[in-house]
């Protein structure tokens, strides 16, 4: 079947949505040559566009359908009462311009959030202007490159492990940075002698994710971190898998100068199909001059921004963030408290760590360790052809989300698996028992994996194709 | 074990279970890589737990520390448009907001074709051939826009004209400090982007050039003078929209000459949020398609031979291209580019009507404040839904409004001090005849 798009639902004269009058004099004041002369939108019914997009949303899966134990990416249960708390008419009819006095509950919030996020992580100050995990990468290393202007030295070079994610280099290079990749053992720790070799004079900071995207706590870290102080380094954290130490270990006691935090990871708030997140950076204390502004400071029983902080990098949003997004991550933590979070963390962990037991014979694990919030196969020695991408789809056939595939890149046919603490012992043990099925089908009749998946809305995607000929927007002559 | 609030789901039986199969005496085991001075216990002072009845309890407590007006003529970048019911309904299906990014494209068409809509409707109202999936937000879709320039042609200076959101300029200028490009401002002229300075700054060394339509003033800008200008020189014409509305009514900055289209889409659908989470854009012309930063949802088929979408031309982002990517943009803002879709698809053919009494509604404003003896700035230039006023006394203006419930408009002496005492007000469609003329009543007891 075809994905029906709302376009070809479109029928002249459809839409009755009425537009009210205006009831005074009307003028207008805009030359013709400026005014549109047709808007070439789709001329739908109400019920016609609600019935499309409810039809549409049948073809996804989330959270809320079963497990998605997407590598590195935290899907846990998105509670409903943040939906219900952010939907308030007091915070969502909130203008960002609006002045202290009347945004004092939105200012309270982010004031609120940022000092248990400083509790959390160690840190002096957190912004919460980034508007992703990405964002908050960016910002940080424009920190880095600030704080070398600062006291007057010229760097070049960042540090990044083979194992991090894309966006890590990606955010280096758009400060003008150069990247050093440093390899990893077999063992999945960063190779600290072949860190040591690379360390040198024009090295401004290594970025590091922690645990790493192997699932691995570093048990280098603290040396490293040394190695890069007494080097005149800083070292950037990537908080993207928080959610194995929170409540556990603080990333500023680590040697972390600088760390992000995805608040739709570690802290619940919804993936939105691909965002709205939020990536809020703390700083350790030598380096919170530097962050953008506005900050939030309290004063007495009153709050309002900070825009007078002379070395700051400047403005990196149009407005101070997804407030809506923090706001649903400060729900969660008021509610959680310590223990609460704590319990994440030790239930992330104690979930991963006995998936891993219970797949490690079934698939190849190339780093036999205690992992931490996710661990990660690799296609070797799959039967009958079948490679990561057709494990991935066939376990879409038994009604999970696949696994992140093909990261982390030094890992040959990587799947990487992370629960998360929302998962019940029965959907764990039912995701290891359609897991043992798929690497039987594998052996016995490989055909069914390599043409999986067969019970999804649509069947495998040509991917290839898309890039071939790229269509990227509907025309009437291309259905 | 504990039994604090969580959304954890194993018993402690459980817990016990697992520890025996994994064979280990306790889940502090599992730990052991983590330095042990590392380890802690406790955070002192720190909130909760609470219940989920307390918890709505304390929010509501919090929010009610906010001031809610009854009227609000407060635009400048975020816009109290009507958010349609269906929208919400949408987008609160758990389908589309409990999933990510679309990986899976057999398990998130869902999210694809809403993507593809909403690249589809875009690029049409801009007059562009395509659009990304999205951005963070209107100014950050501007920083990138300017380097997706800077990468293309590989010119090193980017000229922005005064009349483009502070905001906007300030966030361009932190991107340029770290990537290394300069940015000089083009003075206004009566309100509107000097031509006849952008001719004098137009030197070989510039990359691009950007500027706001309407700008932020809410006068329109005439983008064919500059596209003239530029007209076969390899600079990039750059026009930010950060009151979507006006593509409503407004040619799309595409059929006027701009090469590059970037902005805000909060307007279609998207409540005010204290500032976010909103979206950014870039629609852009065919030349572009390789270079643009963001995801990019492509049209494609299914083994059965159906018609279907998936993410495309990934080569050119991070998680493939690493430090070569056209940007580290990973997530965007899906959920509300879907909102955007749902919005733009109710509303439809009727989008120029609303953005008429947008029109309307601003310009029986403007005649009335001028009628009733209020300075209106720049007279007779074409506006969409905003203006300046310079009422004699602005600070009197705030608190007397405030005590009727009503935002009279950003005071924007500090943003623009050479706009001394003026105030930018905007009227969108929930802005009723009555609304106007009690405007103009209280203003004018403001002395």
């Amino acid at each position: 079947m075809n994905t029906e798009l709302i376009f070809e639902k479109s029928t002249p004269g459809q839409n009755h949505y009425i537009i009210p009058k205006w009831h005074g004099e009307t003028c207008s004041n805009i030359p013709e040559k400026y005014i549109r002369k047709e808007v070439n939108l789709p001329d739908c019914s109400e019920p016609e566009v609600v019935r499309h997009y409810n039809n549409l949303s049948r073809m996804n899966f989330g959270v809320d359908n079963g497990m998605y134990p997407l590598g590195s990416c935290t899907m846990k249960y998105n509670p409903k009462i943040n939906e219900r708390i952010a939907g308030g008419k007091g915070f969502s009819s909130l203008h960002p311009l609006s002045g202290s006095d009347c945004a004092k509950g939105a200012l309270k919030i982010m004031y609120e959030l940022t000092e248990y996020l400083c509790r959390i992580t160690g840190f002096t100050g957190f912004t919460l202007a980034p508007a992703a995990g990405s964002h908050g990468e960016l910002t940080g290393v424009m920190i880095i490159k600030k704080y070398f202007e600062s006291i007057g030295e010229t760097r070049s070079t960042i540090l990044i492990p083979d194992s991090a994610h894309g966006t890590n280099p990606a955010s280096v290079a758009m400060c003008g940075f150069k990247v050093r990749e440093v390899p990893s053992t077999s063992e999945g720790d960063v190779d600290f002698d072949k860190f040591l070799k690379l360390l040198d004079g024009d090295v401004a900071a290594m970025m590091l994710t922690s645990p790493n995207t192997l699932g691995l706590f570093d048990r280098n870290l603290l040396k490293i971190a040394d190695a890069l102080h007494k080097n005149g380094s800083l070292f950037y954290g990537d908080g993207a898998n928080l959610n194995a130490t929170v409540g556990r270990a603080r990333f500023h006691d680590m040697g972390f100068d600088l760390m992000h935090i995805n608040l739709h990871k570690t802290f619940s708030t919804p993936h939105g199909g691909g965002g709205p997140g939020s990536g809020p950076l703390g700083a350790a204390e030598h380096l919170v001059k530097f962050l953008p502004v506005p900050l939030v400071k309290k004063n007495g029983d009153s709050y309002s921004p900070v825009y007078d902080m002379p070395d700051s990098i400047g403005r990196i949003h149009s407005f101070q963030g997804n407030f809506a997004i923090c706001l649903r991550a400060w729900v969660y933590i008021s509610m959680l408290g310590y223990e609460g979070l704590r319990e994440i963390s030790d239930t992330a962990v104690l979930n991963a760590n006995y998936l891993m037991s219970q797949l490690k014979d079934i698939f190849y694990l190339p780093v036999n360790r205690v992992c931490m919030h996710e661990f990660v196969l690799s296609d070797k020695g799959l039967a009958g052809g079948v490679t990561t991408n057709d494990i991935g789809k066939r376990i879409l056939d038994y009604g999970f989300h696949s696994p992140t595939v093909y990261f982390p890149l030094l890992i040959h046919g990587a799947m990487m698996i992370e629960p998360t603490e929302t998962e019940t012992l029965s959907s764990l043990d039912h995701f290891v028992d359609i897991m043992k099925k798929i690497k039987q089908e594998c052996e016995e009749n490989p055909g069914i994996v390599l043409g999986a998946p067969h019970n999804t809305p649509v069947k495998r995607v040509d991917t290839v194709l898309a890039a071939k000929n790229p269509v990227l927007v509907w025309a009437d002559d291309i259905g | 074990m504990v039994n604090d609030m969580s959304f954890t789901g194993l018993s402690p039986a459980d817990r016990k279970k697992m520890c025996d199969t994994i064979g280990i005496s306790s889940i502090d085991e599992l730990f052991r890589d983590i330095p042990s001075q590392l380890h802690m216990s406790n955070i002192d002072g720190f909130p909760g737990p609470l219940s989920e009845i307390e918890i709505e309890r304390l929010a509501l407590g919090v929010e009610s520390e906010i001031r809610q007006f009854i009227k609000t003529f407060l635009g400048a970048g975020a816009y109290n448009h009507y958010v349609p019911p269906v929208v919400d309904e949408i987008s609160s299906r758990s389908e589309f907001y409990t999933s990510y990014t679309p990986y899976q494209p057999e398990v998130s068409q869902g999210t694809l074709a809403a993507i593809f809509e909403f690249q589809t409707m875009m690029s049409r109202l801009c007059g562009m051939d395509l659009t990304n999936a999205s951005m963070y937000d209107g100014a950050t879709s501007m920083a990138e826009a300017a380097m997706m320039a800077v990468r293309t042609n590989g010119l090193n200076k980017v000229l922005i004209s005064r009349g483009v959101h502070p905001n906007y300029r300030k966030v361009l200028d932190t991107y340029a400090w770290a990537a290394g490009f300069e940015v000089e401002e083009i003075p206004l002229d009566n309100g509107v982007t000097d031509i006849n300075k952008f001719r004098e700054y137009f030197t070989s060394d510039i990359s691009a050039v950007i500027v706001q339509n309407p700008n932020f003033f809410g006068l329109i800008e005439d983008l064919e003078l500059f596209a003239e200008v530029i007209s076969e020189s390899s600079v990039v014409l750059i026009a930010v929209v950060a009151e979507a509305m006006s593509l409503g009514m407004l040619r799309g900055p595409g059929e006027v000459g701009a090469d590059v289209v970037c902005g805000e889409i909060q307007s279609f659908g998207n409540p005010l949020n204290f500032g976010g989470p909103y979206a950014g854009y870039i629609s852009t012309k065919k030349e572009f398609m390789r270079r643009i930063p963001g995801r990019l949802v492509g049209q494609t088929l299914d083994s059965d031979g159906n018609r279907v979408y998936t993410l495309t031309l990934q080569t050119r982002e991070q998680h493939i291209r690493r430090e070569k990517a056209t940007s580290n943009i990973c997530t965007n803002e899906g959920l509300i580019a879907l909102r955007t879709a749902v919005y733009l698809s109710l509303i439809g053919v009727k989008l120029k009507e609303l953005a008429e009494l947008n029109h309307k509604a601003a310009c029986y404003l403007h005649g009335r404040l001028r009628e009733s003896g209020i300075e209106t700035v720049h007279q007779n230039m074409p506006f969409f839904n905003e203006f300046i006023i310079k009422p004699s006394n602005c600070e009197s203006v705030k608190s007397e409004f405030t005590k009727h419930g009503i935002n009279p408009g950003l005071d924007i002496s500090k943003l623009y001090p050479e706009y001394e005492g003026c105030i930018l007000i905007c009227a969108t469609e929930m802005i009723t005849k009555d609304d106007a003329d009690e405007y103009v009543r209280i203003i004018g007891g403001c002395r």
